[in-house]
């Protein structure tokens, strides 16, 4: 019953049309995140975007990466969190921290 | 993900094989498990992941890894091609169930009324005997009739599915549990039973019940604490 699978088939669907496509990923959560591990975000260069790895508090910057990840080949692993430099952009509202694994579809 | 390990995951789920993709944090080296020749604490922390239905990393020797789990999805049979199942079986596909409807009057199990929805039109005991309900199936019964959810119950009650609920007043359901004492089950099975079937919010419409029905299965699936409560007072 995880809706991850889901955007999984998505992402496929989108290569398979021509598309370059990333796809994100929860890896670990501590505290109130409010995805769990395995909940993915797939984005594409067109601007395509679909699921989440947060109640859309880091989709922003999470797609960005996707976008360097895309071009580079290079998969990255992203932190998140209050206690994160990034928070000042980026902070999850809820107090939560979370890792993100950005990959390319190849 | 290359090519060749999407195709392999794909693959995979079109067959409903319960597996594992396992990334090693942070390079992104990737495999798809179960597979031969794997470090055998990493095959372990990957059933569990796949057991527990839960992805997360793992540290294994100085190494993070993030297991992926993909298990297949979990399965709603419906007896009882009624009203209110015109209304669980879109909401449960919804949900990402993979969803049976089994009624042997084919007047009621059309495909205008259930479309898009696996059918079975046979008697009720052959067709939840030949679905083989497992620890991640469903059963429930929504005919009202004994003739149809009796014989369902019967087989339901003799898997591990993880949930099973029967639709009828509180009246019903005991003369229900009184025929399926009759039948030899025990107390203990018949405690399985959810009867009347659903969370109790009052539901009156025909998507009010199949909303209870499913919050049930949730806090079923989920182990909420509400359901262990419920459980407890019988």
């Amino acid at each position: 019953m995880s809706d991850s699978q889901d955007i999984l088939s998505l992402a496929t669907a989108w290569r398979s049309a021509g598309e370059q496509v990333a796809i994100a990923t929860v890896t670990e959560t501590w505290g109130s995140s409010p995805r769990p591990a395995g909940s993915q975000l797939a984005v594409t260069v067109s601007g395509r975007m679909a699921g989440s790895v947060s109640g859309g508090c880091i989709e922003g910057a999470v797609a960005e990466a996707a976008m360097k990840t895309i071009a580079s080949g290079v998969p990255q692993l992203l932190d998140f969190g209050i206690t994160d430099e990034r928070a000042w952009e980026v902070g999850l509202a809820c107090g939560g921290k979370l890792k993100v694994f950005v990959e390319k579809l190849a | 993900m290359t090519p060749e390990l999407l195709a392999d995951l794909t693959a995979a789920r079109a067959a409903k094989r319960p597996v594992v993709m396992a990334t090693r944090l942070p390079g992104g080296e990737q495999m798809l498990l179960p597979a031969e020749g794997v470090d055998a604490e990493l095959a372990a922390a990957a059933q569990r992941a796949l057991d527990r239905d839960e992805s997360g990393t793992v540290r294994i020797g100085n190494t993070d890894w993030f297991l992926h789990a993909y298990n297949p999805p979990m399965r709603l049979i419906v007896v009882g091609a009624v009203h209110i199942s015109q209304a669980l079986v879109p909401m449960a596909a919804q949900m990402g169930l993979s969803v049976v409807v089994v009624d042997p009057r084919r007047s009621f199990a059309t495909e205008e009324r259930f479309p898009n929805v696996t059918i079975m039109t046979d008697w009720t005991d052959e067709a939840i005997e030949a679905l083989a309900p497992d620890v991640r199936t469903a059963v429930v019964t929504l005919t009202h009739d004994p003739k149809l959810d009796d014989p369902a119950l019967d087989i339901a009650l003799k898997s591990p599915a993880f949930y099973i609920g029967s639709l009828g007043s509180r009246r019903t359901h005991a003369r229900r549990l009184d025929r399926l004492r009759a039948m030899g089950h025990s107390e203990e099975a018949l405690a399985r039973i959810k009867g009347p079937v659903g969370l109790d919010i009052g539901a009156v419409t025909a998507p009010e019940i199949a909303l209870s029905i499913l919050a049930e299965f949730v806090a079923a699936r989920r182990n909420a604490e509400l359901f262990a409560r419920e459980a407890k007072a019988g």
